[in-house]
């Protein structure tokens, strides 16, 4: 624990220099996913920045130059119906731009969505992560741990995020790592992220869900595999198992700090995937729920 | 007790308590003033009964403005409280109602009403007609609005407020999670008043189809007409999508059925789904109407004709059938995978390639042109710029992959401020200045206009602009609270700022309005703006009958062509016009409806089947009724245009 | 007024021209309404959570009844505008009135399958399936019931003052809902009860 102390401050130290510094969360990524969307983020600025300029300019230059102070007060404006290669002009670079921008959208859309770019190789770990009002609950299936709005994960390895919701629809977002995902009551979503440095990051719920909205946030804190390990083993060794009614009084409505506990609610409340999912009407026939799954993708 | 006990509000606070107090003494101020000026009659006759496109249009914009007085209240009170870190002003409740009931407000009953007010006066002028092709059912669309409106404002002191935000996603918005009425009052105050919003867009459709002067071929139309027939041709098609889906709601929360639950085969997302089919439409019956007014406004005081009037029309036609086809952008990080999400990117973008076009005609409409800087000018000049960064940024959000950042944040806020306040408040408030002297006869004082101006362009982007950089660094939108770490504190105070400036111009304008009806000269004459389309061919203000005579036209600027070209508009003898008669039966079923609407809202079945019974008695007296309207003899005709000073007209 | 003499008397006066084309953009929403439910029915069809799928509750017998019925009434409201084009207010009050007994019989059968589904435990309540399925039929049915009072109330005008342009453009009208009614039963004859009892 003294090292983990330790690393907490240096890490919070550098945090403390580098807001000083202050870049804005989603463009100041921590992890490839991000990366990719803070450079998405970057190209767009840039592009759309032009279009701005170029308005801007036109605007100014009209404005300036046929103002009617500045004209004889018998200039009559001429009649003109339009150009077609004036036309053709300002159809056709909108629509350069747009088929430039698509292309940049779609390929960067699916990067996203598919595991971290350089960790394709890596068994990733699975993280279910549920919200209810207004907490977050991580569980760690296979190191057979539970969190509450708090999550550590292993830097430099894909990391599997399921997502789903005990109330209303809640949007999982740590801006350093990854962009938002959905979480919601009668299926589990999957966010792909990893993190490349060690260090803290914010999480929080985007999605408005009540009362409790503008506190329903999350610690995440990112540490090299050896010390996750570590964690791991600790938690083993200190924290209380977690129960049916302890869990129950966890979903309760309200705040709670940071809690650990040995076990995940996933034993005896399973997330709503496979044959628990919200949609599923009582067929075990996996296949079903396959095509279940993708009419969801669908609409 | 417990059915009185729904009638509290569930949160009260001083504030509550305080406009409580407001609108009983403002209720009673009315009552009072009326009775003491002996207006009951006047106000009954030529109001409440009319059936005039002209008053009906004057009574929405009135009623659109305030209820931006409410809406801009809510909005003061969440930037004020959200411009200091662990600010106290509201508590989280109270936020979550006010910042629900901003967005509806503005949305349905500010925008909406404005947008439509302006429609009625302008459009049958634009078109040389007599009145719209149902008179009556244009009545009973205004007060079902002016119900519909009503009983959402009830809402903050009988029951409680809405609190699911104005998307209302479930399950947020079930029982479970909101168990005060508040959503039973957003269910059915969209729903009446969007029942009127369906009846005026298949009324509008006709007129404008069947109803133009003669010699006014669709591509003869003035753009404000043409953008008006696209806007009701959405309305038609997407407001019934609302009905739905409100209806599902309403089961859902009043007789349990399982349509947006998350047990026994409901769907939330179905809501999101059916919300975006209408939401994402609604915008552009929001924003194309907009355009239409700046393609006038432009045009008129660049002293030029329209550039690019074929595109125009065809960038607008396009820009609606795309309009159905980008909801889902609404929530890309619902998990439908990356191939939804790219195909959804492509068409929102897509969007952007029509709204370029018409960017680019009015800078081409502008150029060679004879630029004068009225205040309706000023809106349309700053509205290119401001609407090409909300534009812009719109395209940003539009890219899936960034939009998982932007998504729920006050980025997203940023945008849609910025296409919607320059794109169609500063649209509704030029073409509120600029048809002002066709509606009373005389102008807007241009001096506080320009100070309105000024300080809501520079509040606005002291407004918004920051809130750009608070959501690209983490800022979620709806957070009614913040800690001192984040630091997101500076850059709200700095938008708490420019609501303020905001606030004082939307004062001016109200201002203006008084010092103008007080002080303004009343000689300005038929045509004050030097202006171009056929509205401007009758008289300020408006007689009755709009055109003593049909006019006869033959091109999209018909006036401008009398002025200039000699062209004659008016080519026949007075004849005895035709017009129709007034009635009370919209305006009693206006009060039937919210009589229903509240029943529902509370689940008081016998005033629900009572309000229905007396509703559809109300409709059994129309059917059976023999209405032929009257006529106005054509020496009266003579009379009212002599005192107009164009007798040989 | 004007009344046009070479128009069939529904389209004689402007304003009866306008009624008929402000009815078509009528039904163009109409259209949009039902869309929307039939889009949510499919959407929901296998979500039946604990309750009854469609293939379990619906019943042959009745809804080919409903079917047979409300076309009859279908053909039965042109045999009444035929009437009304020949100038034969007799025959058309008659045609009309077996045209509203037909959708009062097809009304009759609706509210029974109702009460079988409320018996076979398929509420409004029940789970996502059955509340879009009630919500469409109820819809419809109440599109009917508001149809059948309609009705009553132009065979009233037409006895008390014959065929005017007013009482002709209204019958015509209300043709075209009571048309529009049957084609969206046949969808929901073929989407609803075929497709669900395949």
């Amino acid at each position: 624990m003294k090292l983990k102390m330790l690393i907490l401050s240096l890490v919070f130290t550098i945090a403390v220099v580098l807001t000083g510094c202050e870049p804005v969360l989603v463009l100041d990524p921590q992890g490839p996913q991000a990366e990719t969307t803070a450079n998405v983020i970057w190209l767009s600025i840039a592009t759309m920045a032009i279009i701005v300029i170029v308005v801007m300019t036109l605007l100014a230059i009209v404005l300036f130059k046929y103002r009617a102070s500045k004209q004889s007060d018998d200039y009559e404006p001429p009649h003109i119906e339009g150009n077609h290669i004036v036309e053709g002009i300002i159809i056709g670079i909108p629509v350069l731009i747009v088929i430039f921008l698509s292309i940049v959208s779609v390929t960067s859309t699916y990067k996203v969505e598919a595991p971290p770019e350089g960790y394709e190789d890596q068994e990733p770990l699975v993280i279910y992560a549920s919200s209810s009002n207004w907490k977050w609950h991580f569980s760690y299936p296979e190191e057979d741990i539970e969190t509450v709005n708090y999550v550590f994960i292993p830097t430099n390895r894909p990391i599997e995020f399921k997502l789903y919701s005990f109330g209303p629809i809640t949007s999982f977002w740590i801006p350093q790592l990854a962009g938002q995902k959905y979480a919601m009551a009668d299926m589990v979503t999957t966010l792909h992220l990893a993190a490349d440095n060690p260090g803290e990051y914010m999480g929080r719920n985007a999605n408005f869900s009540g009362e409790g909205f503008a506190e329903n946030i999350f610690n995440v804190t990112a540490l090299p595999q050896d010390e996750f390990d570590q964690w791991v083993e600790d938690i083993h060794a200190t924290a209380n198992p977690i129960t049916e009614d302890t869990f129950n009084e966890l979903l309760e409505p309200g705040h709670l700090g940071q809690l650990t506990f040995t076990g995940t609610h996933l034993d005896f409340s399973p997330a709503p995937e496979g044959e628990h999912a919200g949609h599923d009407h009582g067929s075990s026939e996996s296949e079903k729920e396959q095509e279940d799954h993708s009419e969801h993708g669908e609409h | 007790m417990e059915f009185f006990e729904r009638f509290a509000v569930p949160h009260p606070s001083p504030l509550i308590y305080a406009s409580m107090v407001a609108i009983g003494l403002v209720v009673i101020a009315i009552i009072a003033g009326i009775t003491y000026f002996k207006k009951w009659g006047y106000l009954w006759d030529e109001w409440l009964t009319t059936v005039d496109h002209k008053r009906i249009g004057i009574m929405y914009i009135i009623s659109a403005l305030l209820m931006l007085f409410r809406g801009g209240a809510d909005a003061v009170m969440m930037r004020f409280q959200t411009s200091m870190p662990e600010n106290t002003f509201l508590d989280a409740q109270h936020y979550n109602e006010v910042f629900t009931t901003h967005g509806i407000v503005m949305i349905f009953f500010m925008a909406m009403p404005f947008i439509i007010g302006l429609m009625n006066f302008v459009v049958p002028l634009q078109i040389g007609a007599r009145d719209v092709a149902f008179p009556r059912l244009n009545a009973l669309s205004f007060w079902l609005f002016f119900a519909g409106a009503m009983l959402f404002n009830i809402s903050f002191v009988v029951g409680g407020s809405p609190d699911a935000g104005w998307t209302n996603y479930y399950p947020l918005a079930s029982n479970e999670f909101s168990p005060s009425v508040g959503v039973n009052y957003y269910n059915w105050a969209l729903q009446i008043s969007g029942i009127g919003t369906l009846m005026s867009g298949i009324n509008f459709v006709v007129t404008i189809l069947k109803m133009r002067a003669p010699g006014m071929k669709l591509m003869k139309m003035p753009m404000f007409t043409w953008s008006a027939l696209i806007t009701n041709i959405i309305i038609v098609f997407a407001f019934p999508v609302l009905t739905i889906a409100l209806l599902m709601g309403t089961f859902d929360r009043q007789f349990g059925t399982n349509f947006f639950t998350s047990v026994n085969g409901g769907m939330d997302m179905m809501w999101a789904n059916l919300f975006w089919i209408w939401g994402h439409p609604e915008v552009y019956i929001l924003i194309l109407p907009a355009f239409g007014i700046y393609s006038e406004i432009i045009s008129t005081f660049s002293q030029r004709n329209l550039y690019g009037y074929t595109s125009m029309v065809g960038s607008m036609v396009i820009i609606s059938l795309l309009s159905f086809l980008v909801w889902v952008h609404h929530f890309f990080t619902m998990g439908h995978g990356a191939l939804t999400n790219s195909i959804f990117s492509i068409t929102t973008m897509a969007i952007a390639v029509p709204t370029g076009i018409k960017i680019f005609n009015w800078l081409l409409t502008m150029w060679r042109g004879k630029i004068t800087f009225t205040v309706p000018m000023l809106y349309s000049v700053a509205f290119i710029p401001l609407f090409t960064i909300g534009g812009v940024t719109g395209v940003m959000l539009a890219m899936a992959s960034a939009d998982y950042q932007y998504h729920n944040t006050m980025f997203l806020v940023a945008h849609f401020h910025n296409v919607i306040i320059p794109g169609v408040v500063f649209a509704v408030l030029a073409g509120f200045t600029y048809w002002w002297p066709k509606m009373f006869g005389f102008l807007l004082n241009e001096r506080i206009g320009k100070w309105a101006f000024w300080n809501l362009a520079i509040g606005f982007c002291f407004a918004f602009f920051p809130m750009y950089i608070t959501g690209l660094d983490g800022q979620a939108r709806r957070m009614y609270t913040y800690s001192e770490a984040t630091g997101f504190g500076p850059l709200n105070m700095l938008s708490f700022f420019g609501a303020g400036l905001m606030a004082i111009g939307f004062v001016l304008i109200v201002y203006n309005v008084y010092y103008s009806f007080r002080y303004a000269p009343r000689n300005v004459g038929d045509d004050p703006w030097n202006a171009r389309s056929l509205e401007w061919a009758t008289h300020n203000p408006v007689p009755e009958y709009n055109f003593a005579v049909t006019p006869e036209v033959k091109s999209s600027q018909a006036f401008w062509d009398q002025k200039k070209h000699g062209h004659s508009l008016f080519n026949k003898e007075y004849e005895e016009i035709h017009m129709p008669n007034k009635s009370g039966v919209p305006f009693i079923m206006g009060g039937l409806f919210f009589v229903f609407g509240f029943s529902f809202v509370f689940s008081i079945w016998i005033g629900v089947i009572l309000s229905l019974l007396a509703i559809f008695a109300c409709m059994t007296y129309r059917s059976f009724e023999q209405d032929h309207g009257y006529h106005i003899p054509v020496k009266e005709i003579k009379e009212t245009e002599e005192k107009f000073g164009g007798a040989d007209k | 007024m004007k009344i046009d003499h070479s128009q069939p008397l529904e389209y004689s006066t402007e304003q009866n021209r306008f009624n008929i084309l402000g009815f078509w953009i009528f039904l163009g929403a109409e259209i949009m309404l039902f869309a929307t439910l039939f889009t949510s029915y499919f959407v929901y069809e296998n979500r039946t959570g604990s309750g009854p799928t469609g293939a379990e509750i619906f019943e042959i017998t009745p809804v080919l009844f409903e079917t047979f019925v409300l076309l009859t009434s279908s053909f039965t409201i042109g045999l009444a505008i035929h009437a009304m084009r020949i100038n034969r207010p007799k025959a058309m009050l008659g045609f009309l009135g077996i045209t509203l007994a037909l959708g009062a019989i097809f009304l009759g059968i609706e509210i029974y399958e109702f009460i079988h589904y409320y018996h076979v435990g398929a509420t409004l309540q029940t789970s996502g399936f059955t509340a879009n399925l009630l919500t469409t039929l109820g819809t419809h049915g109440a599109h009917v019931t508001f149809g059948l009072f309609w009705g009553i109330m132009i065979m009233i005008q037409i006895i008390k003052r014959g065929l005017t342009p007013a009482t002709a453009n209204k019958s015509f009208i209300f043709s075209l809902y009571w048309h529009f009614l049957d084609v969206v039963w046949i969808f929901i004859f073929s989407f609803i009860y075929l497709k669900g009892m395949m």
